[in-house]
């Protein structure tokens, strides 16, 4: 498989997110945003950091860059798109994902491993994650508040598009496993074709056990899953 | 625009002494330029020249075969750690500038630090700091107690700093990864800021800031340049007044950490080119410095037109343009002819950049402006020839006090779990998780022990080095490297060093080691960060040179060699210096990952050892000098500090590395501030397993084993006054709890391999002794004296929140 990391002037993830596709055993490249071209892309991921410095708002400049609008060809024509982090944030901004995500609440960035509950396995990005698993994963954000409004809200659960919340170590949504002050805990979600997904957690960062957790591997392993379960179906 | 004629007073205004003008006017053999005199002016600073220091550190023990850079070459020495691979590092202080404006202080401390890691070829894979404020809470009735003005100020302070640090490492992309943070009066008005980075690089990749090859094109890229931090490095080097808040605002610069990405992301990938002779990044005094010492380095000359510099604001005079601290910016010599490859770089990252000269055979640094010559000064002169100061040192009256200190009239504690749930809320001993949660610690994928153990542990992975160049790459052939797991930490307990400099000095090292040791790391260098206050007066600059003698004495101990650092002098506020604070950070390197070691115990039924001597026998006052318990319980800082005898714990640090690579070692950590009592307490209460989820495991510990040992060697002696005092420390409950005797660690391992682990540690010379076990959810202590017990959620909520309430 192919992914493409996205680095925009201060994506500060793209080299973990390259480093954590090939130490799962596929390939990835850094795609520079000024280039409109993706190449043979499989999974564009769209990673962590600053981009533009977080000026104006986080991601709102990045979704100008001109590897934005080939990402969203790329997103219509079906292709899986993720988001960690501020790529969250760029996906928000650029409209490819629902809602927004503000300040946390109580107004400091917060760097932390968190337990991350899996809302459902019926998508591309969390198809692999064990029945039950509650993963826990770092964030690493100060604006990871995730907010809609009640209608957008009220789609995302109709639509079932809510895949990640946040919970204690039993599972349960409670408000103090909650960093940031999201709105039903929401950690992470996708759109309505489930081909794009954000979310403020770093799955890149728990991939190996010496870095404390492995279990982020489980949102990479879906990815690969679903992209194979796609060329075999190509193929057919 | 006419510049002012050259007066004494101009001269006094730009902290020249008059001998050091006539040395100006000797070397260049006129009266100089105004431009010229401010470039003496900041040139001769204590902050660039070293000038009331050097001869004390020449003293550091700087040679070791690992050395591929050594101290004062560079802007960061570099050290071999196999395989190719080499880690450069440096610490550097920004103490002024956050007094000032804690929050770009703060920025633009991490912003220089990371700059001189990636001038040297390396790319910053963590970051490190040591910080120093005044008391964020009031300590009831003790003679350090604080107005609430000046508690909110200092919590004002420490806020700032610390979101600064975040703002600008979290921007950046570089891992916080470890820190230590002290309150104390002393640091009131005045506080410390201490900013360390390290990065790793290729041996082939080192790059000089030498400006070599004459015809050489110079390049300016970076940021334009404006007027901030104007003269910001000869502001570091006076001391802070009532006024100085106000006048000085202007000489702290601005940090701008996206920039900062952009740079080094477009130097790293200019310098795989290979078309960079020579790169250094504009630091203290911006553009001269710079200039002057890349000439220095090389022996050659350097020409520059400030009318091709990028300019911020209008009408900048030439003063201006080569004073100013503008953050972010580089100045890089091209092999002549590779032009484009810096245009085509600097434009895809859209960084500014312009051609602003040329190196010469001249040997002196000219400047020309709106077509006139406005600076002609010989390089080598005046980066080499700044002036030297032998200061007089002369050792204080208080000294005698504290050597006289006794425990009489002090009494020993009746309730020692208040005592240590107490000690647990100090907040320079409670866990730094407010700071440290603000601080992106995992950013780079290689952080393997994060903040809150002993010493920090990052990995070194292929992809963490610089890309190489197509020569270099062809060289190497397989890129891929094999892991490497590096240690770190930053300690200096300031307390310690103002009762005796020497003394504290030795066991800021000791403690640096011995922090490292438990994380499974033997010191492969150190970098110093000398905060002092004035070395003018004979009793202050004694407190310089016998911190300086002891670092020496400590680094070449633990095989340490310095590998460059930092000094800031006159720290002191109006009300008075500061406590000597000689930070120490000391680099390490793990074997292999099974060694890697955290503090906190880990199952049920493991046993838990004390390595070292409980309690220091030949101690009149048993550790309890400076200790945080005499601080924070009676109110004193007094007493001669813990003695550090080196060779002891060397050999302490040696006996625990090899337990720890025989397997033998689950947990390791070392007694520092509040003494065994908070060591056993913080092993039992430090892991975290993700947010608001601690890990709490209890003990049950007998010390009643260790006092019975130490009677009976007091027994033995024949000095009868030694044995009388040693008598009342077997019965001294404060003392064995609370005392901060050197050379201890607490481990524990299997139940099993207690025995074992017990022999081995004895047939080195290492006193120890199994004091319990692992288990429950409370920690019990029994004494001679009787026996304590206190749940591990009162310790923990103690221990763990007390920072936060105070900043809430």
């Amino acid at each position: 498989m192919n992914f493409s990391v996205l680095q925009f002037p201060a994506s500060n993830c793209d080299q973990d997110a390259v480093h954590a596709v090939r130490h799962l055993g596929h390939s990835a490249r850094l795609v520079w945003h000024k280039d409109a071209a993706l190449g043979d892309a499989d999974c564009v991921i769209v990673p962590g950091g600053f981009s533009y410095g977080d000026y104006l708002r986080c991601g709102a400049i990045a979704r100008f860059s001109p590897v934005m609008q080939t990402v969203k060809q790329f997103a219509d024509n079906g292709g899986l798109v993720l988001g960690i982090c501020n790529g969250f944030q760029v996906l928000t901004e650029s409209h490819l994902l629902p809602g927004a995500l503000i300040r946390n609440r109580d107004l400091q960035f917060h760097c932390e491993n968190i337990f991350l509950k899996t809302a459902t396995n019926d998508s591309p990005f969390t198809s692999k994650i064990p029945a039950g698993k509650i993963l826990r994963v770092p964030i690493a954000h100060g604006e990871g508040c995730y907010f809609a409004d009640e209608e957008t809200l009220a789609k995302l659960k109709a639509n079932n598009q809510i895949l990640w919340q946040y919970c204690d170590k039993d599972g349960n949504l409670t408000d103090s496993a909650n960093p940031n002050g999201a709105l039903l805990n929401i950690a992470g979600i996708c759109n309505e074709n489930r081909n794009v997904a954000g979310l403020m957690p770093h799955p890149e960062r728990a991939c190996e056990p010496l870095l404390g957790s492995d279990e982020g591997k489980w949102i990479f392993e879906s990815i690969f899953a679903a992209l194979k379960n796609k060329t075999v179906a190509a193929a057919a | 625009m006419t510049e002012p004629a050259i007066t004494p007073e101009l001269v006094a205004k730009h902290n020249l002494t008059p001998e050091e003008y006539a040395h100006a006017v000797e070397i260049l053999g006129r009266t100089p330029s105004y431009t010229e005199l401010g470039i003496f002016s900041v040139m001769w600073s204590e902050h660039c020249s070293y000038k009331n220091t050097k001869p004390l550190l020449k003293t550091f023990p700087t040679k070791s075969p690992k050395i591929l850079v050594g101290a004062g070459e560079e802007n960061a020495g570099i050290i071999d750690v196999g395989d190719g691979i080499a880690i450069a590092f440096k610490i550097e202080s920004h103490n002024h500038p956050s007094a000032v404006e804690p929050f770009q202080g703060a920025t633009t401390g991490v912003g220089g630090i990371v700059r001189d890691i990636f001038t040297m070829g390396a790319r910053p894979v963590c970051a490190v700091n040591s910080l120093r404020f005044g008391p964020i809470t009031a300590n009831g009735e003790s003679d350090i107690s604080n107005s609430k003005a000046e508690i909110a100020n200092n919590r004002r302070l420490f806020a700032g700093v610390v979101s600064g640090i975040a703002h600008y490492g979290n921007c950046f992309g570089i891992p916080t990864v470890a820190g230590e943070v002290y309150f104390d009066k002393t640091y009131q008005g005045n506080p410390l800021v201490n900013a360390f980075c390290l990065g790793v690089l290729r041996h082939e990749q080192i790059t000089r800031g030498a400006a070599k090859g004459v015809g050489n094109p110079v390049f300016y890229v970076g940021p334009a340049t404006g007027r901030d931090g104007l003269a910001g490095a000869a502001f570091a080097s006076q001391d802070l007044t009532e006024e100085s808040a106000e006048q000085q605002r202007g000489a702290v610069q601005v940090g701008d950490p996206f920039m900062e990405k952009l740079v080094c992301e477009a130097c790293l990938e200019l310098l795989a080119t290979g078309a960079v002779a020579g790169m250094q990044d504009m630091g203290a005094a911006g553009l001269t410095c710079s200039t002057c010492e890349m000439a220095a380095r090389a022996g050659t000359g350097i020409e520059i037109e400030l009318d091709k510099v990028p300019q911020r604001a209008a009408n900048m005079s030439s003063y201006e343009l080569m004073l100013s601290e503008s953050q972010e910016r580089m100045l890089i010599v091209v092999h002549k002819g590779r032009e484009e490859e810096v245009k085509r770089i600097f434009d895809k990252w859209d960084l500014p950049w312009a051609e602003i000269g040329i190196i010469t055979d001249t040997g002196h640094m000219k400047v020309r402006h709106g077509g006139k010559l406005v600076v002609d000064i010989p390089a080598r002169k005046i980066a080499d020839e700044s002036p030297v100061y032998q200061r007089e040192a002369k050792e204080p009256a208080y000294i005698a006090e504290v050597k006289a200190f006794r425990l009489d009239g002090i009494a020993d504690t009746i309730a020692p779990a208040d005592v240590l749930k107490k000690l647990l809320a100090f907040p320079s001993i409670a866990s730094k998780n407010w700071v440290y949660r603000q601080y992106d610690h995992q950013v780079r994928d290689g952080s393997v022990v994060l903040p809150g153990s002993d010493a920090a542990v990052i990995r070194i992975k292929t992809d963490s080095l610089p890309v190489m160049s197509a020569e270099l790459a062809a060289k190497v052939g397989d890129p891929t490297v094999s892991e490497k797991l590096i240690a770190m930490t930053v300690d200096c307990n300031g307390g310690y060093v103002y009762l005796d400099p020497y003394e504290g000095a030795k066991s800021a090292v000791a403690e640096a080691c011995r922090n490292l040791a438990c994380s499974g790391a033997l010191p492969l260098g150190a970098t110093d960060n000398l905060n002092m206050p004035s070395p003018l007066k004979p009793e202050l600059f004694w407190q310089i040179k016998e911190s300086v003698r002891g670092l020496a004495e400590g680094c070449k101990a633990f095989n340490a060699p310095v590998t460059g650092g930092n000094c800031s002098l006159y720290n002191q506020s109006p009300a008075g210096p500061i406590d000597p604070t000689p930070t120490i950070s000391v680099v390490g390197l793990i074997e292999k990952l099974e060694h890697v070691t955290t503090q906190w115990f880990k199952d049920e039924g493991d046993a838990i050892i004390l390595l070292g001597e409980a309690v220091d026998q030949a101690d009149p006052i048993f550790g309890l000098g400076g200790s945080a318990y005499l601080q924070v319980i009676h109110g004193k800082k007094n007493g001669s500090p813990p003695r550090c005898d080196l060779e002891v714990a060397k050999t302490l640090h040696t006996t625990l590395i090899g337990l720890i690579q025989s397997g033998l070692v689950k947990s390791a950590h070392d007694c520092s501030e509040g003494g065994l009592a908070v060591a056993l307490a913080e092993s039992c209460i430090s892991q975290l397993i993700a947010r608001d989820t601690p890990r709490l495991i209890g003990a049950t510990i007998d010390l009643s084993v260790v006092a019975a040992s130490r009677q009976s060697a007091a027994d033995q002696t024949e000095d009868k006054n030694a044995a009388l005092s040693r008598d009342a420390a077997t019965v001294r409950l404060d003392a064995l709890l609370f005392g901060e005797t050197q050379s201890r660690i607490v481990i524990s391992c299997k139940a099993l391999d207690a025995v074992k682990v017990v022999e081995r540690a004895k047939l080195m010379g290492v006193p120890a002794v199994q004091i319990g076990k692992v288990g429950g959810d409370k920690l019990t202590v029994k004494t001679a004296s009787g026996e304590f017990s206190a749940p591990l959620t009162e310790l923990h909520d103690a221990w763990w929140n007390s920072i936060a309430r105070a900043m809430a």
